[in-house]
């Protein structure tokens, strides 16, 4: 309340000249935001420039030599390219099948961590640890149970095959992963928009006759909008990066690379450049698509966004 | 109390889900080397060997001494300055704010492959490639709007009344900060830490593609190297071993400090 009657009074201030204080203070915040705001925009505005540039080149570690200016020859190549296409595939796939699955459990454990009557303590901890464990080590983890022989999986669930070593199994796997590490964040930032709901509302429904359901429906998910949509936006963003998880899995074996790890294939194995530049604009186009569709389709739901004007 | 036991199992159901991968891999890294291979859950034989190796061996002593290194210098730099501008953000009036909180959100989902190739041959060319600062520069980075959204969040509580009467009793707005409102900050900027931390310890990605020798590979860029003592010894154990002692400062973090991190983690997130 006392941001809304502070506003207005501000922005008249801001018409009159500024007083000494008041320029003392922008100075002191531009001072303080200059070191954080430099560090960001060299480390990924730059490089990001660079990539570019880099991709409109011919540019082979193996062959430097060759190096040559060569337009957009890069991508279509990739574009042209058929595992660059899986590799797409593969990514989205992922991406929507662990965010669908995530958004439902994390609904549910975001509740079982907001009204447990019991060991609440307990639940919150323990979610956190997939949240907080090396992604690679759960990825370890993982591998371990489903390689035959070793795994308590593989041996309860598949004796007689090898699950990592055929796509659809291995794809599978890497979803379940992705989703047993990345749950509990959703859930969190779904239980932050839970605790927006007002208890009484709740009762007065209740005392209305709605059912449990009803509730949910009609009572909670209205107001957990924005953190849904919110949670939805991170999540899809961040499961479109998916590396660590099929790095150890499958190392990309039987079609299973994600964009990220064909980039860096051709980077690391491949030693090229330009074609690696290249992915890294398409990948850094696609995110900056989904992300403007996101908010678009949404409207500016997204933390920051609107952040003082909605107060 | 039937209500109680409904909880009591969905509780159940999530301890279970959570710890079960986690204790699979403890089971592992004690398993000896003849029955690693059983498929039980719970070793046959125990033994501390796999821990013994590991601790042995240059390639995960050194790949722990970085890891702890660039982790803690990356938290360290990352919550200074997300601090300054958070206080700034949270504070302060003063044109460029919002592009500042625009462009952290902005990195917040940055695909941080496209990065790769890029810091690969800007940091070959400036001799960062392979370093500690190598890495530590993009942690910084992808840490930064963490820290500036989880500390505006915490900022936005404090009573900063308390800093109009320091300024009023003579104080500079640099002192009333220092004075009056860093301690008050302090649990908001220890939280940030552990979360910054986290961040930091998990990276793979920059440290699998910036590194490329054990003087700056951190723990686990090093697990998916290890290979066992000799070429045809199964590494499952020694990587289980390595595996576990790193995920250790992660399970004490979480059982002492679970309600910051909840709290840091809601709070930045959703404000209504």
């Amino acid at each position: 309340m006392t941001a809304v009657v502070e506003k207005p009074r501000k922005a008249a201030r801001s018409k009159v000249a500024l007083s000494e204080g008041k320029r003392q203070e922008r100075r002191l915040g531009w001072l303080l935001c200059a070191p954080a705001a430099i560090v960001m925009v060299a480390v990924t505005a730059y490089p990001i420039l660079y990539s570019f540039w880099l991709s409109l080149q011919r540019y082979d570690l193996k062959f430097p030599g060759d190096r040559e200016f060569v337009w957009f020859d890069n991508y279509i190549t990739v574009l042209g390219n058929g595992y660059w296409w899986s590799a797409f595939g593969v990514t989205m796939l992922i991406t929507v099948i662990s965010v669908v699955f995530e958004l439902v459990l994390g609904m549910g454990l975001a509740l079982i961590m907001h009204r447990t009557l019991i060991g609440r303590g307990l639940v919150r901890t323990s979610a956190l640890i997939p949240y907080g464990i090396v992604t690679v080590v759960a990825a370890f983890s993982w591998r371990y149970a489903w390689t035959p022989g070793t795994g308590y999986l593989a041996n309860l669930v598949t004796p007689d095959g090898a699950p990592l070593t055929e796509r659809a199994s291995a794809l599978a796997i890497i979803i379940v992963a992705e989703i047993w590490k990345t749950t509990p964040f959703m859930a969190l930032l779904l239980m932050a928009g839970l605790a927006l709901v007002p208890e009484d509302l709740l009762k007065a429904a209740s005392m209305d006759g709605a059912s449990a359901w009803q509730r949910f429906v009609r009572v909670m998910l209205p107001v957990m909008k924005p953190a849904i949509l919110v949670a939805l936006l991170f999540r899809t963003l961040d499961a479109l990066r998916v590396f660590d998880n099929i790095y150890v899995l499958t190392n990309g074996a039987n079609d299973t690379r994600s964009v990220s790890i064909i980039a860096y294939d051709n980077l690391m194995k491949g030693l090229n450049l330009g074609i690696g530049s290249t992915m890294s604009v398409l990948i850094f186009l696609t995110v900056a698509i989904i992300a403007f569709i996101f908010v678009k389709l949404f409207g500016t739901a997204a933390p920051g966004a609107g952040d003082e004007g909605k107060r | 109390m039937p209500v109680k036991l409904k909880w009591g199992l969905l509780d159940a159901l999530v301890v279970v889900f959570a710890i079960v991968p986690v204790l699979w891999i403890v089971s592992l890294s004690f398993k000896t080397t003849a029955t690693l291979t059983d498929g039980n859950f719970i070793p046959r034989e125990w033994t501390l060997d796999n821990y013994r190796t590991i601790f042995q061996t240059d390639q995960f002593v050194r790949a722990l001494v970085n890891s702890i290194g660039i982790a803690l210098i990356s938290t360290l730099i990352a919550v200074v300055l997300g601090t300054m501008a958070a206080y700034a953000i949270s504070r302060l009036d003063f044109p460029g704010k919002g592009l500042l909180v625009g462009v952290s959100l902005l990195i917040a989902m940055f695909p941080q492959v496209s990065l790769v190739s890029p810091l690969f041959n800007i940091e070959r060319q400036t001799g960062l490639f392979d370093t500690w600062p190598g890495l530590i520069l993009p942690y910084i980075t992808f840490a930064l709007p963490l820290a500036i959204y989880t500390l505006s969040a915490f900022f936005k509580q404090i009573p900063w009344d308390l800093e109009k009467a320091a300024k009023m009793d003579g104080a500079t707005q640099g002192e009333a900060f220092r004075r009056v409102i860093a301690p008050l900050a302090a649990p908001g900027v220890f939280t940030t830490a552990i979360l910054v931390f986290i961040f930091c310890w998990n990276d793979f990605l920059f440290a699998i593609s910036l590194t490329s020798t054990e003087q700056s590979r951190t723990v686990p860029v090093a697990l998916s190297f290890f290979t066992g003592a000799s070429q045809f010894e199964d590494p499952t154990g020694a990587i289980s071993a390595a595996a576990v002692v790193i995920t250790i400062p992660i399970i004490l973090f979480v059982l002492f400090f679970q309600k910051r991190i909840v709290a840091g983690l809601t709070s930045g997130a959703v404000k209504g």
